[in-house]
C-alpha cells in the first residue's frame, strides 16, 4: 500500500527483505547503505539485540530520484527471520507494496528456507495479501559458499512462481542491487496499473 | 475507511486542512512539535521545531511502536490502546491513534503539561478525523468516476529505468 502525496508530491513504497534467520536480510540492508550516495538515504536504523541478532526490524529510507515531478521514495525494512519472533514479523509486513525473500543457499539451512517461505505466505494471508500476487524477488543468497544446493533445485522449491530471481552474495554486494532494482520496478510496474 | 490495500492518496486541500489544525494544536498545547504518520510508518506532516529531527526515522519507529503495543493489547482482550505515553528528562512523546488509521505524536517538554496535552489533542484528534473521513470520501469518489487514474499511469519503462541508471 503506497502512499501518494499529491501535495508534497512524493510516493512513498514499503518493500520487506524477508527470510530465515541468518540469512542475510540485514546485510543486504547494509550493503544498500554503503554504497548509495548520502544525499540519497536517510539513517539505517537497526532494533537487534547485542549479538546483532535483528528483533524488531531494521529500517532505510532511500530517494530514488523523480518520476513525472514525482519524488519516489523506498522504505526497506527486514523483519526478525528467528522463528520464535513470529508476531514481529507479522506487524511489520503490515502495508508492504513489495516482498524480497532471501533464501540461505546453504544445504542445512533449505528446510529453513522452505519452513520460511511457508511462513511468509501464511502471514501474507492473514493481511489479505496473495504471494501471487504482489509483488515478489527471491535472492538466493550466500552462493559463494560450498556447500550450496545447486540453484535448479532451489528454484524448484523456493520460485515455483518462476518470479524474478537472483543469486548473491550480501557480504560482497554481488546480486544486491539487482534483487532490489527488480523488486523497485515490479512494485512501479504496479503502481502504473493502478496500485493494489 | 480504506482498505487494508488501497493506496492511502493525500490530496492538497486536505493537506492543508490538516497542517491547520496541526499548528494550531502545536500553539494551543505549547508543544515543541507535532507530527502525523500513517500506521505504516510513513510520514504524513510534521510542524514544530524540526530542523534537528530526523523525522523519517521518528515516523517508522513510532509506527512500529504503534504496531508492537497494538500487538500486545490484542493478546490481552483489548482493541488498541489508543494513547501512548513517554517521558523523558526533558522531553516527553504522546502518541495517539486518529480516525483508527493515522498516529499523531506530539513532542512536548516542561512549558507544557501531560493534562494540557492530552485536552488539545483530544479536540485536535475530532477535527482530524473529519478530514481523514474526507478524504477516504474523496478517494472513494474517485475510484467510483473512474478518476482514480495513478499518476504513475502513464509511466514509460524507460521512467523506470532512468530511476536507476
Amino acid at each position: 500500500m503506497s502512499f501518494i502525496n499529491y501535495a508534497s508530491r512524493e510516493i512513498n513504497c514499503k518493500i520487506v527483505y524477508y527470510g530465515p534467520g541468518l540469512c542475510g536480510k540485514t546485510t543486504n540492508l547494509q550493503y544498500v547503505y554503503q554504497k548509495t550516495d548520502p544525499d540519497a538515504k536517510g539513517k539505517m536504523i537497526s532494533l537487534a539485540t547485542e549479538t546483532e541478532r535483528t528483533l524488531f526490524f531494521d529500517f532505510l529510507p532511500l530517494a530514488l530520484g523523480e518520476i513525472r515531478g514525482f519524488k519516489t521514495r523506498f522504505h526497506l525494512y527486514t523483519v526478525p527471520g528467528q522463528v520464535f519472533y513470529d508476531a514481529s514479523r507479522k506487524l511489520i509486513l503490515k502495508g508492504v507494496d513489495g516482498v524480497v525473500f532471501v533464501a540461505d543457499s546453504q544445504e542445512e539451512r533449505l528446510d529453513a528456507n522452505i519452513e520460511s517461505l511457508e511462513n511468509l505466505k501464511i502471514n501474507l494471508e492473514e493481511q489479505g495479501y496473495d504471494l501471487e500476487k504482489i509483488p515478489f524477488v527471491v535472492q538466493y543468497n550466500k552462493c559463494d559458499l560450498p556447500n550450496i544446493t545447486p540453484i535448479e533445485e532451489l528454484r524448484k522449491l523456493l520460485n515455483p512462481g518462476n518470479v524474478p530471481d537472483y543469486e548473491a552474495c550480501a557480504t560482497t554486494g554481488e546480486g544486491v542491487f539487482e534483487t532490489l532494482k527488480a523488486v523497485a520496478k515490479l512494485i512501479l510496474i504496479d503502481l502504473k496499473k493502478g496500485g493494489a | 475507511m480504506l482498505g487494508p490495500q488501497s493506496n492511502f492518496v493525500m490530496y492538497d486541500e486536505e493537506f492543508k486542512r490538516i497542517n491547520t489544525v496541526i499548528e494550531k494544536l502545536l500553539r494551543e498545547a505549547n508543544s515543541k512539535v507535532i507530527f502525523l504518520v500513517d500506521k505504516n510508518g510513513q510520514l504524513i506532516t510534521a510542524v514544530g521545531e524540526t530542523e534537528h529531527l530526523d523525522t523519517t526515522s521518528l515516523a517508522s519507529l513510532t509506527a512500529g511502536n504503534i504496531a508492537a503495543t497494538g500487538g500486545l493489547a490484542k493478546l490481552i482482550g483489548e482493541k488498541e490502546f489508543s494513547i501512548l505515553f513517554h517521558e523523558g528528562e526533558k522531553d516527553n512523546l504522546h502518541i495517539s491513534i486518529v480516525a483508527s488509521r493515522v498516529i499523531l505524536v506530539v513532542i512536548f517538554d516542561s512549558r507544557s503539561s501531560l493534562g494540557l496535552v492530552r485536552l488539545r489533542v483530544k479536540k485536535a484528534s475530532d477535527e482530524l478525523t473529519v478530514i481523514f473521513q474526507d478524504l477516504a470520501k474523496k478517494a472513494e469518489e474517485m475510484e467510483k468516476g473512474g478518476n482514480a487514474q495513478s499518476p504513475f499511469a502513464e509511466i514509460t519503462d524507460d521512467d523506470i529505468d532512468n530511476l536507476f541508471s
